[in-house]
């Protein structure tokens, strides 16, 4: 040991390449690889996306054929939600920023940390496979619903596509769950002296609240997606029922219900939201906080707030059922709890805008995501209400009404929390700050095409169009909405080109990009009081203890108008 | 500068408020609707949209003012403001009561719709109706009325109900699960395979109109589609027995 520190694992840096690179067990290098998996994750999945936009614009050329359509969007749906923005935002995020916040050298399980990664490695390799094996990648959406998803015959990506799918799922769950162990564990008890639960950011509680979530509600789909394998491969008859007919062929199976991977489905799947949602919230609170120089409001409530939706996200899945055939009086029950959800999420809303209130602004790239984020939430949260009463989501269920909202909540929520993070802890990682002109490019190009894109969608749901169709032109009723295509896939090819101007921006800046000392933003939690890329082991010196709330911003009286997290009271 | 910054803001709610008022003057609503019910479910889409404009405006709003009145080169320091119990637990407290008031007042009209219970004592059985990949097959009741027997009329992709009377129809599917959307109606079941589900509802007006696979059965899930037509009871019963004369002489 090179300090004295009395802390476990200050030891010296790997020395070695892989050691120090590749395997390494520092949070903050997982943290980036992560990070830098989910940006190439990501751009396989803007191209998917970019496929479907010119199929829809331009139905009669055809440019792709029905059945690979259906795994266009599938695919796109999985690699975005499971593996761009769980791996950035949760895992990425989390990882480089929980030791840093609660004052700890590394993660609880080092080891365990590594392991995960290696672990979500192969699951991107399979998932990336899927799409070169005979029949195509998986085509049975992004939910998998058997028995579409269970039987070869049904489809064509119904094949050894959706096996290397579930494989995949199955190793993203195993990395997943890997990672949510750290997190609840180094949360709890790696906190340095002082770091009540009360004194923790923000950001840390709700990667706390999504750990737990993603532990609770992950074995679910894990148990589904094994079921669904030996209804796939072993003969078993969990989710077929009798009397299936494909062609002239009944098929053996007995005795099953496609509804029981539904509920199974949607256990894991409502939670899920609030897994990715939650931490982009706590990175807008910590940077709203950081650039309007002033407290967020209400942190005890807003610590509330989260854990009411984590309670309430666990007893909600059936509101993705309203109309799958369910019993309609549990839908009764669903549609009530959905909209009380919102009311917790509302209020962190609203705290998130009175934490603007007699602040000074500054409008850094950081920020400006930050508030585009709480634009976000508003809208995504509003269109919400559609779909949780029960009584209007028998309209809009399935209908692109549905693909708007979700956009907007696990889509421009989500990213923008990533985009915030990474313009506002790039000095962290790297020591270098990002460009802000480029930053500030990005923020508009993004904004002026994605809102009025993903707003546009919801009107083509009034209008009855619906979500996964090939060619919208065979119906005569959806003229209207469809006629909306084109402009669409227009904007979507604006916001993938301003999504490039962040790419330039990200790579330059992490060699070419303005060097910075240890608290380019004058914020105060922890992670501000070590040098910038922080070393191995985190701080050099001690570990800082918490002596204060983690937001001391605004004080008068001092030369600067802030006081460390570390700072020790006079 | 930072004032013109800051004022972009508006450019999300000024947008949004623009779309809100372009769109339904270009055709971008919901279709008329055409059953019973169908208004009864709209009055909610209007009543949500009235509290979501609102709150959205309100939002917006405030966050555009924010922005602009505490810009960082207004003078002096932010404030160190961080509660108000009374603020917090007005706005919880409000939003509460609003959501609870359309969560528990919206159920009746779900009731309406879909407890079997509650469906209309004098409904008519008009088809039972089976998805499969990718069309949709109808079996109407014949003379005596029954399903299964030797009269039952079947099509493909035809549906006929007669207009002003409560129908109903069984919603089977054969092979992979699908969905029985009507727009126009505001009809929207999950046909799901080893299930029998109950719909109903009541036409209010004649015409053609598009019968729509909503959920994903397949590469040919875009052209599962059928028509119904919405026809007098007299021209109803008429189609019915005209269907069975051509079924007999084909068969």
């Amino acid at each position: 040991m090179i300090e004295s520190s009395g802390h476990e694992g200050g030891h010296e840096a790997p020395r070695g390449f892989l050691r120090r690179y590749v395997f390494s067990t520092d949070h903050k290098v997982i943290g980036i690889q992560y990070f830098l998996t989910a940006v190439v994750m990501a751009l396989v999945a803007t191209v998917l996306a970019m496929l479907i936009r010119v199929q829809l614009a331009w139905p009669e050329k055809a440019v792709v054929a029905p059945e690979t359509y259906v795994s266009l969007v599938t695919m796109h749906g999985t690699l975005m939600v499971f593996f761009v923005v769980s791996l950035a935002l949760v895992s990425g995020f989390g990882n480089f920023l929980i030791p840093l916040h609660v004052g700890a050298r590394d993660m609880a399980y080092p080891f365990l940390n590594m392991l995960s990664f290696w672990v979500i490695v192969p699951g991107c390799v399979l998932m990336l496979a899927s799409f070169l094996v005979e029949g195509g990648a998986a085509a049975a959406g992004w939910t998998a619903y058997p028995p579409l998803s269970a039987l070869g015959k049904a489809v064509p990506g119904s094949g050894l596509g959706q096996t290397l799918w579930l494989l995949a799922m199955a190793l993203f769950i195993a990395s997943f769950t890997m990672g949510g162990l750290n997190y609840v564990t180094t949360i709890v008890n790696c906190r340095t002296r002082g770091m009540s639960m009360m004194r923790l950011p923000l950001v840390v509680w709700t990667f706390l609240i999504s750990a737990v979530l993603g532990l609770l509600s992950f074995p679910a789909l894990t148990a589904a997606a094994i079921l669904l394998l030996l209804d796939r491969h072993a003969g078993t008859s969990f989710y077929l029922p009798a009397g299936l007919v494909f062609g002239n062929e009944t098929l053996p199976h007995q005795g099953g219900t496609p509804l029981l991977f539904q509920h199974l489905f949607w256990f894991l799947g409502h939670p899920e939201v609030y897994v990715l949602v939650l931490p982009a919230l706590g990175i807008g609170f910590e940077v709203i906080a950081a650039f309007a120089r002033r407290p967020p409001f209400g942190y005890r409530l807003s610590v509330y707030s989260i854990l009411v939706i984590a309670v309430l996200s666990m007893i909600v899945w059936g509101h993705h059922m309203f109309v799958s055939g369910m019993n309609p009086y549990l839908g009764k029950y669903f549609s009530i709890v959905t909209v009380l959800i919102t009311v917790p999420f509302s209020v962190l809303g609203l705290n998130l805008i009175a934490s603007l209130w007699r602040g000074r602004i500054r409008l850094d790239a950081a920020m400006l995501f930050a508030l585009g984020l709480v634009s976000a939430i508003g809208i995504g949260g509003l269109g919400g209400l559609y779909l949780g009463t029960a009584t209007s989501d028998l309209y809009f269920h399935d209908s692109y009404f549905v693909v708007g909202h979700f956009h907007f909540t696990i889509g421009t929520v989500t990213f923008f929390g990533i985009y915030a993070g990474t313009y506002y802890w790039f000095p962290k990682m790297f020591g270098r700050r990002m460009d802000e002109g480029l930053g500030r490019v990005h923020f508009w190009l993004t904004v002026t095409s994605l809102f009025p894109m993903f707003l546009l969608m919801h009107y083509q749901g009034l209008g009855g169009l619906l979500r996964r169709t090939y060619d919208p032109t065979v119906y005569a009723y959806n003229a209207a909405a469809r006629g909306l295509n084109l402009s669409i896939t227009l904007l979507a090819f604006g916001l993938g080109a301003g999504q490039i101007v962040f790419l330039v921006n990200l790579f330059r800046s992490m060699f070419a990009g303005e060097r910075t000392g240890e608290n380019p933003w004058q914020a105060t939690t922890l992670e501000w009081t070590t040098e910038s890329p922080a070393p191995h082991g985190n701080w050099r010196r001690e570990v800082p203890s918490a002596h204060r709330s983690p937001y001391e911003y605004g004080r008068n009286g001092g030369a600067e108008d802030f006081v460390l997290q570390s700072a020790e009271k006079a | 500068m930072n004032k013109l910054w800051s004022l972009l803001f508006l450019a999300v709610p000024v947008g949004s408020v623009g779309l809100f008022i372009w769109a339904p003057a270009n055709g971008h609503w919901w279709p008329k609707p055409l059953s019973s019910y169908g208004a009864d479910i709209d009055y909610f889409y209007y009543l949500i949209t009235v509290i979501t404009t609102i709150m959205f405006l309100v939002t917006e709003l405030l966050l555009t003012w924010a922005v602009f009145k505490y810009r960082s080169d207004t003078p002096g320091r932010a404030s160190h403001w961080h509660d108000n119990k009374k603020l917090e637990i007005t706005w919880t407290a409000a939003t509460a009561l609003i959501l609870l008031w359309l969560g528990v007042y919206q159920i009746g009209i779900w009731k309406d719709v879909k407890f079997p219970g509650r469906f209309p004592k004098d409904a008519q059985l008009v088809a039972e109706v089976t998805g499969r990949q990718f069309e949709w097959r109808f079996r109407y009741p014949g003379a005596d009325g029954k399903l299964h027997t030797v009269d039952d009329v079947q099509t493909v992709n035809e549906l006929h109900v007669p207009v002003g009377v409560p129908v109903k129809i069984l919603l089977k599917a054969q092979d992979v699960l699908h969905s029985f959307f009507l727009p126009n109606f505001r009809v929207k079941q999950d046909a799901v395979p080893g299930v029998e589900i109950p719909v109903w509802w009541k036409s209010t007006e004649e015409g053609v109109f598009d019968l729509v696979c909503a959920e994903l059965c397949g590469w040919g899930h875009y052209k599962m589609k059928g028509r119904i037509t919405v026809e007098s009871p007299e021209k109803f019963q008429a189609w019915l027995t005209k269907t069975w004369q051509e079924q007999e002489a084909t068969r």
